[in-house]
């Protein structure tokens, strides 16, 4: 794990990249680290995450500075500004059910190929997918997902890079701080080594790249 | 007594000592102000909660501590958090006992329509269709028309949340359940009779001989 400057941070992520972030209608996401890619105006990119946020929070902010290409998430019902890119042909939504969005992050994490659900089974959902049927179920293959980059908000990270959340703050982050090539941290405290028990270390330090610097 | 009112104090029958309930966005929102006495409920909230509490007194709002729906609320003593694989893991695992919805559409089938009107309203599924997928008993809540219109209908035209059709549909005016695949008419609100119930249904309901009075619970405890 390394620690760096936010401004560092935000440059080492690409136009034109996969990025997945935490947070539920901007609660839980890492706000430092969209500011600066919005300072920056990192374009063109493919976001991953459970929905758009309301404009000008959270992803929202991303939204509203026309930087994603392509929106993988639930919900975008409380940003209408989402709603009018998708419509003029400025962003590509793929709208996936909030079960089958985590678990196929979860799946990418995790080493599996994908995921078999009844979720969205003769529904919109199904179409281009195909199906299994096992022991007289029909469940929905829904493949892996991973990002190049997962930027993680987390309530403390100590030193190593041991990280907890709170309360519902909590929602993608540790399952896409699994899912991406590289994970980048931002902590509302960074605390000593030793203060987070083992018992309650949500992420695992090995698990975490970079973490933004206060 | 307003649609709302009614449609939750009715379904807040439902309710059982022990259960883990999920409640949408809306009227759902309601039943967790008329939980019957003596029965103690967990409610989840997908984004991460059982033990989802009221609204916080003015300035106690915690800005990590909210709904699905991005209200602020309380967690109770006893309340757990988790993640969202753990949480549509409890939904899609059979663990949540029963959800309540709302619904744009039901057919005769007991087919649910509640996530999109297409060229009008694409909000995005969110957890809906995982949620009547997999929850063990899927009740919808909703106003029996919108603008006149039957929301009963022969066959949904908006695009379905599920296959699976749901247990229960209760409006301001009637209860009913779908046996045998079925739209079968069980009880009907105070006041209401029968006769209003079909002239106000735009497709065949079944009456069963021993159609009754909604049982609701009598009072708000908040």
């Amino acid at each position: 794990m390394k620690t760096i400057a936010l401004e560092q941070a935000a440059a080492l992520i690409p136009d034109g990249t996969s990025v997945m972030i935490g947070g539920f209608m901007g609660v839980g996401t890492p706000e430092r680290l969209i500011d600066e890619l919005v300072r920056r105006g990192t374009g063109g990119l493919t976001v991953i995450a459970n929905d758009t946020a309301m404009p000008g929070v959270g992803i929202g902010k991303l939204m509203r500075a026309g930087l994603v290409r392509r929106a993988v998430v639930s919900h975008i019902g409380l940003n209408p500004e989402t709603q009018q890119q998708m419509i003029a042909g400025k962003t590509d939504v793929d709208l996936v059910p909030q079960g089958t969005l985590i678990e196929r992050i979860r799946a990418g994490g995790c080493g599996l190929g994908g995921v078999l659900t009844e979720t969205g089974v003769g529904t919109v959902v199904e179409k281009g997918k195909r199906t299994i049927t096992l022991d007289g179920t029909t469940y929905l293959v829904e493949p892996a997902l991973r990002a190049d980059f997962a930027l993680v908000s987390a309530f403390l990270a100590d030193y190593l890079g041991n990280l907890t959340y709170a309360l519902t703050a909590r929602n993608f982050n540790p399952v896409i701080a699994m899912a991406a090539d590289a994970v980048i941290v931002d902590a509302e405290h960074i605390v000593p080594t030793g203060v987070i028990p083992p018992d309650h270390v949500m992420t695992p330090a090995p698990l975490v790249d970079y973490l933004v610097a206060h | 007594m307003d649609a709302p009112t009614l449609i939750a104090r009715r379904i807040a029958q439902e309710l059982r000592d022990g259960m883990l309930v999920n409640l949408g966005i809306g009227i759902p929102t309601l039943v967790a102000n008329y939980v019957p006495a003596g029965v103690q409920v967990f409610f989840q909230s997908e984004n991460g909660l059982i033990g989802t509490g009221p609204v916080p007194e003015e300035g106690m709002r915690q800005g990590r501590l909210t709904d699905a729906g991005g209200r602020a609320v309380t967690a109770l003593p006893g309340a757990a958090t988790f993640d969202s694989a753990m949480s549509f893991g409890l939904i899609r695992g059979g663990h949540v006992d029963m959800t309540v919805l709302g619904g744009l559409e039901v057919d005769v089938t007991g087919r649910l329509a509640n996530w999109t009107i297409p060229g009008k309203m694409v909000p995005g599924m969110g957890g809906a269709m995982d949620l009547v997928s997999g929850a063990r008993r899927v009740v919808i809540a909703m106003q029996h028309c919108a603008k006149g219109k039957s929301k009963i209908v022969p066959r949904c035209r908006l695009p379905l949340t599920s296959v699976r059709a749901v247990d229960l549909v209760v409006t301001e005016l009637a209860v009913i359940a779908f046996p045998d695949g079925r739209a079968t008419l069980l009880e009907v609100a105070p006041g209401v009779a029968v006769a209003d119930v079909l002239a106000a249904t735009g497709a065949p309901l079944i009456v069963r001989d021993d159609v009754h009075p909604m049982p609701l619970t009598s009072e708000a405890i908040s």
